[in-house]
């Protein structure tokens, strides 16, 4: 008993670090977006392994790649692990994803290996300002309805903005990560320093704030509609999924694969 | 034909509509089976619930399922059927001119019924053209640039063995390009869902007509920035109009910045049957209005009557050389029937 209650803490702490790593197209934890399918945590080996599942066969390899690798770096970072393995399943390119995550090379030459030689870093940035571009966008809206207006917000600082509080539940969950990836990125560092500028780190004008704002709906615009099609094939897919033979583990009950249980007739009757 | 609650009566062009055999003895592996579990996945999704169909029917439906669902139950009055080969997961192809063309003969004034052709196939892709053209005589083709051939697992609309297909069709007076860009597999440093190619090929093919269907979502803003530049793009709004019953705010973001941009003789109407059927996107989209706050962000755009019939229907008919008063009084002549069961 006790050694089941070690092992469904340990799931837990992997399930937690696996919140950080999101999807790159969507800018989501993949544990809210559901992928992650199952978690197997062998206490006495520190081995790991994490199985996942996109919403279609069809899903862009170059996301697979960075979520698996994401995937391995955030498991091997716990300090009582010790080897993991990670698989992809049902994808049309699962078995060079799950060789190339698991396998002893670098991930940036697994990758170079499928882009003529093409850049991680530059993928992953382009992918970075589209995250903070959505993030961005959320606060300032959320700002305007606030009544800030257009000057309050360009002149607002890192000090001014870490004291605002949204009621929305969008707004308040974007705040904090909008920040991390500001701070991140360093645009902005110390309280003095203005909270809204661009990727590039140019601060915004008041006169160009609609166009801006404009431009920051257009990157939405297509987050979203992955977003949108992703969460629903996602559920279609997910009906499929059975529990395994050990019965339930803590990401069924973490997605609501658990059905209620049944009484059994000598329960029902109260017999006994 | 639809007809609005005041009595009008609307001429539907549906763009973008397939007749597929999925089913499980036509697919060749396992990649077949993923293809229209996928494409089911989309249908479940996005349709409204009383709109759902069987698997099995989903699968591969019959001659008479697609005259009742797009000209009886539905209101369109011509469907362009797009060809989709997919040789590398089907046996028979998934959706191939033969077959649609046979399944046209009962009702062929209803019917335009577009090509296909995979520019990979080097000199065997121009011979198809050539009879393509000469058997068929198509209009149009469908180009799918994620789809599978051999080690290829995708191709761009600037690749030289494609423009070789384009001048021909150029020079065969095969105008009308539909294009849907799928997600690229690799290079895996390339965004999946770039639609650049376009942009080159629209330049360098000024008498082809260039239609993108899901209006090059999820890259709304480039394709916006390039159709704009480019009088010879247009936006399909197939896959992108579903999500008026789903998400209305969202549909009302997409069609503002088509509106805004690329403007009310550009958009084109699609159902992508069987994925959806006509009659509900038709109806969803003639009672929609694009949210206020969402319009005013984008210089006041509206959906007016005027408009919805352009997209639903005059603006496919000028690509196609479709004459509506005439082929109203044709079609008016030959109702649709299916055979007695």
């Amino acid at each position: 008993m006790f050694s089941e209650i070690h092992r469904t803490e340990l799931e837990a702490e992997v399930w937690d670090c696996l919140h950080r790593v999101t999807d790159p197209e969507l800018d989501e934890p993949i544990t809210d977006m559901g992928f992650v399918e199952r978690i197997g945590v062998d206490q006495d080996s520190g081995r790991v392994e994490v199985d996942f599942r996109l919403p279609t066969y069809w899903c862009s390899p170059n996301f697979a790649f960075l979520m698996g690798f994401d995937v391995r770096i955030a498991v091997s970072r716990l300090p009582w692990v010790k080897t993991t393995r990670i698989t992809l399943n049902d994808h049309c390119f699962a078995d060079r994803v799950n060789e190339g995550v698991n396998g002893s090379r670098r991930f940036a030459e697994v990758f170079a290996e499928y882009c003529d030689g093409g850049d991680l870093e530059s993928v992953r940035l382009t992918f970075q300002e589209k995250a903070f571009i959505r993030r961005q966008e959320v606060v300032l809206l959320g700002l305007e309805a606030r009544g800030f207006t257009g000057d309050d917000i360009v002149g607002m600082t890192l000090e001014i903005f870490d004291g605002v509080t949204f009621q929305g539940q969008e707004e308040a969950r974007q705040k904090p990560r909008y920040r991390e990836l500001l701070v991140a990125r360093g645009l902005a560092l110390r309280p003095d320093d203005p909270a809204f500028v661009t990727w590039e780190g140019a601060r915004l004008e008041t006169q160009g704030l609609r166009d801006y704002l404009a431009r920051l709906r257009g990157v939405r615009i297509n987050m979203e509609f992955n977003g949108a099609l992703c969460r629903g094939l996602q559920s279609t897919r997910y009906k499929e999924v059975r529990i395994g033979a050990d019965g339930p583990t803590l990401v069924d009950f973490i997605q609501n694969r658990v059905p209620p249980r049944e009484s059994t007739p000598a329960e029902a009757g109260g017999a006994r | 034909m639809f007809v609005t609650k005041d009595g009008k009566e609307i001429f539907i062009v549906d763009g973008h509509t397939h007749f597929w055999d999925g089913s499980p003895e036509n697919q060749s592996n396992v990649h077949g089976k993923q293809f229209i579990d996928c494409f089911y996945a989309y249908h479940t999704n996005l349709s409204p619930p009383e709109e759902l169909w069987e698997k099995e029917r989903f699968e591969k439906y019959s001659e008479d399922d697609i005259y009742r669902d797009l000209f009886i139950d539905g209101p369109d009055d011509v469907a362009i059927i797009q060809s989709t080969y997919l040789k590398d997961f089907y046996k028979n192809g998934f959706s191939s001119i033969e077959r649609s063309t046979t399944m046209a003969e009962r009702h062929p004034e209803r019917f335009i019924i577009n090509g296909s052709f995979d520019p990979r196939d080097g000199e065997k892709a121009l011979e198809y053209i050539h009879y393509m053209k000469e058997t068929f005589d198509i209009q149009g083709v469908k180009m799918y640039t994620a789809e599978w051939n051999g080690e290829s697992k995708g191709w761009a609309l600037n690749d030289p063995a494609a423009y070789r297909c384009f001048e021909l069709c150029d020079k065969l007076g095969i105008r009308n390009i539909h294009v849907h860009k799928g997600p690229t597999i690799i290079p895996l440093s390339k965004d999946a869902f770039d639609v650049h190619d376009v942009d080159h090929a629209a330049t360098d093919f000024q008498n082809l007509n260039w239609i993108i269907e899901h209006c090059g979502l999820p890259r709304l803003d480039d394709f916006c920035w390039i159709a704009t530049q480019e009088t010879n793009v247009y936006a399909g709004l197939a896959v992108a109009l579903p999500f008026i019953h789903s998400r209305p705010r969202y549909f009302g973001e997409v069609i503002a910045e088509l509106l805004w941009w690329i403007g009310e003789d550009k958009i084109l109407f699609g159902s992508d049957y069987a994925i959806w059927t006509p009659k509900w996107q038709v109806e969803k989209l003639w009672d929609y209005q694009i949210p206020e706050d969402i319009s005013a962000e984008r210089g006041g755009v509206q959906l007016t009557d005027e408009i919805k019939e352009k997209i639903l229907g005059l603006n496919a008919a000028k690509l196609y050389d479709i004459d509506v008063s005439a082929k109203k009084k044709q079609l008016s002549a030959a109702p649709v029937q299916i055979a007695a069961e």
